[in-house]
């Protein structure tokens, strides 16, 4: 028994191994956050989070939803698939609240020429002018309508004539 | 205002209560999407590209991206000669506003949209010491920024290059694939805002998606297919010259 006597000091020191161990545990309770590990290797809730943040671009069928009129020229023409928010931006606040959120409309000089300058970068393919010599200042609209560009293709040059129908 | 100690000790255990909940994350903002039937990647087609910049800009509106920084950016290859490892590639300001004019016709040119690949076996998750990034069980690389150290190790593990520290938030940044838009069924930003279509997202779990009916039938290529990252970025009309 003296052996044993001897050993008391290792048993004090195993001892306070295993309160240390179980105060990690604890602590270790307190600090990693209850999703970590859920999926994987990380915070579960952190997807979740992530998937809450509000949208601006409303997408196109938001937009379709109200103005009709638009959708039924568009759908016609050359820009069928150019998505309504690709040139006038990004509008779910307009959606969100369409009396107090008016964008303004887009100056075609500018909106247009970026898409139809003539390059030999762009595909050959991909309807581009010369932008002086095309027009020379005029605003595109004045000759064609945004939504259905294609001259004479619909009632005319009258672009976004009117708001939700 | 008085507060009692019979009144600290009602409040005390209600405020740990709501703690718990402020602790597990925003409730699912989405309560119809099923993680478990997606597998989401993306479409580039190469020639419908016309270099516009409508993607990085959509990108910065709708992800407040710093300037400067980019989430996608274009580049435009001008390859004049057979020997495809020297092309010219210019990207100012990320394509935000356009290209300058190309005037000369020689050789070929194109625009590359770039962006997060999504790979399935990312280097960059691999290599965070904290598990702050992570491939979500839908296929989407997503960095969680309240657990992130900023210490940018994926910022520089990353192949693509897809990754940066944000200037003010000092955690690593980079494209969600608009997370927030396709759990509520909208399609990324970028996607709504290119006018040609030379971005497609997929859901490639989705046998009704009209993308699994092009990957099957067109030639199609991830970027640096030899690093093996299981990219899900799908380019078609992709020139060997792109790096």
């Amino acid at each position: 028994m003296s052996g044993l006597k001897d050993a008391g000091h290792l048993f004090r020191f195993a001892g306070l191994f295993v309160v240390a161990f179980i105060a990690f545990l604890v602590l270790r309770g307190y600090v990693v956050p209850k999703t970590f590990g859920q999926y994987g290797h990380y915070r579960g809730a952190a997807i979740g989070q992530i998937a809450a943040r509000p949208v601006k671009f409303a997408g196109h069928q938001t937009c379709e939803g109200c103005h009709t009129d638009i959708a039924d020229t568009k759908t016609k023409g050359a820009h069928a698939h150019v998505n309504c928010e690709a040139c006038h931006g990004a509008l779910a606040s307009h959606a969100d609240d369409p009396t107090s959120v008016t964008p303004a409309k887009p100056d075609t000089l500018v909106l247009c020429a970026r898409c139809h300058t003539a390059s030999a970068a762009k595909p050959k393919d991909f309807p581009q002018v010369d932008p002086t010599e095309h027009m020379g200042g005029v605003p595109c609209q004045t000759c064609h309508n945004p939504h259905s560009p294609a001259i004479g293709s619909d009632a005319g040059a009258n672009p976004a004539a009117g708001g939700a129908k | 205002m008085n507060i009692s100690r019979r009144h600290l000790l009602i409040l005390l255990p209600a405020a740990a209560v709501a703690w718990k909940f402020v602790e597990a994350g925003t409730p699912e903002a989405s309560p119809n999407y099923q993680m478990s039937e997606h597998w989401w990647g993306m479409l580039i087609n190469i020639p419908k590209c016309i270099g516009c910049g409508n993607c990085v800009r959509a990108c910065a509106a709708e992800n407040d991206v710093p300037d400067g920084y980019f989430r996608t950016w274009v580049e435009r290859y001008h390859v004049t000669d057979t020997n495809m490892t020297t092309p010219e590639v210019i990207s100012p300001d990320g394509g935000k506003e356009g290209f300058p004019v190309a005037q000369e016709d020689a050789g070929k040119y194109f625009f590359v949209p770039k962006m997060c690949n999504h790979c399935a076996d990312s280097p960059c998750t691999q290599v965070c010491p904290v598990g702050a990034t992570f491939v979500s069980p839908d296929g989407v690389v997503l960095i969680d920024q309240t657990y992130c150290l900023g210490c940018a190790y994926c910022v520089q593990a990353c192949p693509y290059g897809c990754r940066y520290l944000h200037p003010t938030k000092r955690v690593a940044d980079k494209c969600t694939l608009c997370y927030h838009r396709i759990t509520k069924g909208l399609t990324t930003a970028c996607c709504e805002a290119c006018p040609t279509g030379a971005r497609q997202l997929a859901d490639l779990k989705n046998p009704s998606d009209p993308i699994h009916e092009f990957l099957k039938t067109h030639p199609v290529q991830v970027l640096k297919p030899q690093m093996a990252t299981g990219a899900k970025a799908y380019y078609f009309g992709l020139d060997g010259s792109v790096r």
